[in-house]
């Protein structure tokens, strides 16, 4: 398969960035929006998912993202760091260059195995119950980890910052910056191959009418079980990485207000559409720091833009339809195949 | 035995406050299908006003009222009026946010999230125009506490209870007796046939606001009166847990959120007493999640038919 278009100007974009960064021309606080941009669009992309192509409405993403993040670093400090609790580091520093995506891998997982929490009941509940369910998930796990007092409880959990370290005095890049190149770009490519695949027309099904995918033969179990544990899988992955940008978590990071945050880029992108959700991501991550002067009033500012915004464009940026149905141009940039009807 | 009981009624005070919240929940859930998740923030802000509408009355940011009135009148006033001053704020939200989006015929997803955005404007504004400093609420009925045996009562305790009983039975008439309720009952079984018998559906749906936020007012004002410190953040959990409550006994159904309240307040206040206090949350979102496994549509619940 040759690389297409669009993968070769995101690779050149992230060396673009990566070489500014590495030779200071941007300043850290632009190299952490860019960051934060990156996982954003790994979060909503990836709750667009369930939200937008299965038509599920899951409003604990947050709770995933705690999961990954947690068992990413703490995997990180135990192996690669000293630490006042886990002692000393079992593997060189240095060796975290090569095991740090292991890790944030391991950490996915992990994520993906709690989705199942959501997943089981999924198969019996649905609409609002189903709601309640994903909301319940992210307070079980906020208090699960709130109660382990082994990994700091409600205190949070630091040392990250030791690990990200030692990366950059083995090989001197930027690591973290590198690792959310790299996962936004699979993350994105995945969901991509992932909707087009015949669970994402599965999943396409059961969002408009179960009962009619089941009985044409839709194994709706079995792509409920993939959708929800990919999706909270990447997430996952995204709390690994916001884990290791901020070099601090706790379990306050992962409330609600989270949640509603990454519901808000996908509805803001529009449901079912991968390009809208990558673009709500990059937008509403800048009007948030655009905003920041405002200090308190931006939780209301940016609200109120929403609301407006759903009065006149109820259906986000671009509800249901692809970057590529706007501007059919670009189709031949982003399909290494070409359509062959 | 008394350590049960008094956990009993622990659990009974602390159910009513879901209750009451569940109940605006699920009146507006079972007109509109909306989850109103701004509710939570309604029952915030009911507990402000409640606040500023009893501290005006005892005087307290005004000139003294010349005529000096017994507390309990002030407190009936103060709940009064609150009452009527955060319907206004809940019909509002819906003249403002939902009617035109409804108008348009957007989905009902789209609705939710308007309502988390209004939810987020409430709660951060009250934090920006109030400021982050916590309030007290005035002690408008003097504490009288009553020992039966071992177990210990307050009377607002008591007037809690006692509250939430008669609104939940005022309720129930309301919606299976009254032209309205039947109104109501309508609008949910069919939205789109009911304007053509003429039910005039706007008003309906904004007296259905009304009757919400004003449970949400009461259950906000016996809040402060049980627990006298006032914050933004204060709806944002409870208003999550009743909204729990309102789905675990099946939403759209008063008696539903009735129950599930109570049920809710129970296993909070059990878990809180016979194991480390932390682990309630754990521990109801765990019931919560085994008990929707089992029976996903809740306690009064019943599964809509799908046609094909």
């Amino acid at each position: 398969m040759r690389p297409s278009v669009g993968f070769v100007l995101y690779a050149l974009a992230a060396i673009v960035v990566l070489t500014l960064t590495q030779w200071n021309g941007i300043n850290a606080y632009v190299q952490i929006v860019i960051m934060f941009i990156g996982i954003n669009i790994i979060l909503s992309s990836s709750l667009n998912l369930i939200n937008g192509y299965m038509g599920e409405f899951s409003c604990g993403h947050a709770g995933f993202m705690a999961v990954g993040a947690y068992i990413a670093s703490i995997l990180n400090v135990w192996l690669f760091a000293s630490d006042q609790v886990f002692g000393p580091p079992l593997f060189p520093p240095s060796s975290a260059l090569f095991l740090f995506p292991v890790t944030l891998l391991i950490g996915g997982i992990g994520a993906a195995l709690a989705g199942l929490l959501v997943a089981v009941p999924s198969f019996r509940t649905r609409g609002d119950y189903l709601a309640i369910i994903t909301l319940a998930v992210n307070y079980i796990v906020k208090s699960s980890i709130e109660n382990i007092q082994a990994i700091g409880g409600a205190r949070g959990f630091m040392g990250m910052r030791k690990v990200v370290k030692s990366m950059t005095e083995a090989i001197d890049l930027p690591w973290v910056m590198i690792w959310i190149f790299v996962s936004v770009g699979i993350t994105v490519w995945l969901i991509r191959r992932f909707v087009n695949s015949t669970y994402g027309k599965g999943m396409v099904a059961i969002r408009d009418d179960e009962i009619a995918a089941e009985i044409m033969g839709v194994n709706t179990r079995r792509i409920k079980m993939i959708a929800f544990m990919l999706s909270s899988g990447l997430a996952g992955v995204a709390g690994g990485l916001f884990a290791h940008i901020l070099g601090y978590i706790n379990p306050g990071s992962f409330t609600i207000l989270k949640s509603t945050e990454v519901m808000v880029m996908v509805y803001l992108g529009g449901m079912a559409s991968l390009s809208g959700s990558v673009m709500s991501a990059v937008v509403f991550t800048l009007l948030l720091e655009l905003l920041r002067p405002l200090q308190v009033l931006k939780w209301v500012v940016v609200p109120l833009m929403l609301i407006v915004l759903m009065l006149f464009r109820p259906e986000g940026i671009m509800g249901n339809r692809e970057l590529s149905d706007v501007f059919p141009k670009l189709r031949r940039w982003f399909q290494a195949k070409e359509p062959t009807s | 035995m008394d350590h049960f009981l008094q956990n009993l009624l622990n659990a009974l005070q602390w159910g009513s406050f879901y209750a009451l919240i569940a109940l605006g929940y699920t009146l507006v859930y079972g007109v509109l299908l909306l989850i109103n998740f701004a509710h939570g923030d309604i029952f915030m802000v009911g507990a402000y006003i409640g606040f500023f509408v009893a501290t005006f009355l005892i005087g307290s940011y005004s000139y003294h009222i010349p005529f000096g009135l017994p507390n309990e009148v002030l407190f009936v006033i103060t709940v009064l009026v609150t009452m009527v001053l955060t319907a206004g704020v809940g019909v509002t939200l819906e003249r403002v946010a939902y009617r035109p989006l409804r108008r348009r015929g957007a989905g009902r997803l789209y609705l939710v999230i308007t309502a988390l955005m209004a939810g987020l404007i409430l709660e951060h504004g009250n934090l920006a125009l109030l400021g982050a400093s916590r309030r007290s609420f005035p002690e408008l009925i003097p504490k009288v506490v009553y020992q039966w045996g071992g177990v210990v009562v307050t009377n607002v305790k008591l007037l809690v209870i006692v509250t939430t009983v008669i609104v939940f039975l005022l309720l129930e008439a309301v919606v299976r007796k009254t032209k309205l309720g039947m109104a109501m009952r309508a609008i949910s079984y069919d939205r789109f046939a009911v304007p053509l018998m003429g039910i005039p559906v706007d008003t309906v749906i904004v007296f259905t606001f009304v009757l919400g936020s004003s449970m949400a007012a009461l259950a906000g004002v016996l809040f402060a009166a049980a627990y006298p410190v006032l914050e933004p953040y204060m709806g944002a959990l409870i208003g999550w847990k009743a909204f729990i409550a309102a789905v675990v006994g099946g939403i759209g159904e008063i008696r539903g959120a009735f129950v599930g309240g109570f049920l809710l307040g129970f296993v909070e206040i059990f878990v809180a007493a016979f194991f480390p206090s932390t682990l309630r949350d754990l521990i109801a979102f765990f019931v919560l999640l085994i008990f929707l496994s089992f029976k996903p549509t809740g306690i009064f619940g019943v599964a809509r038919s799908t046609k094909i």
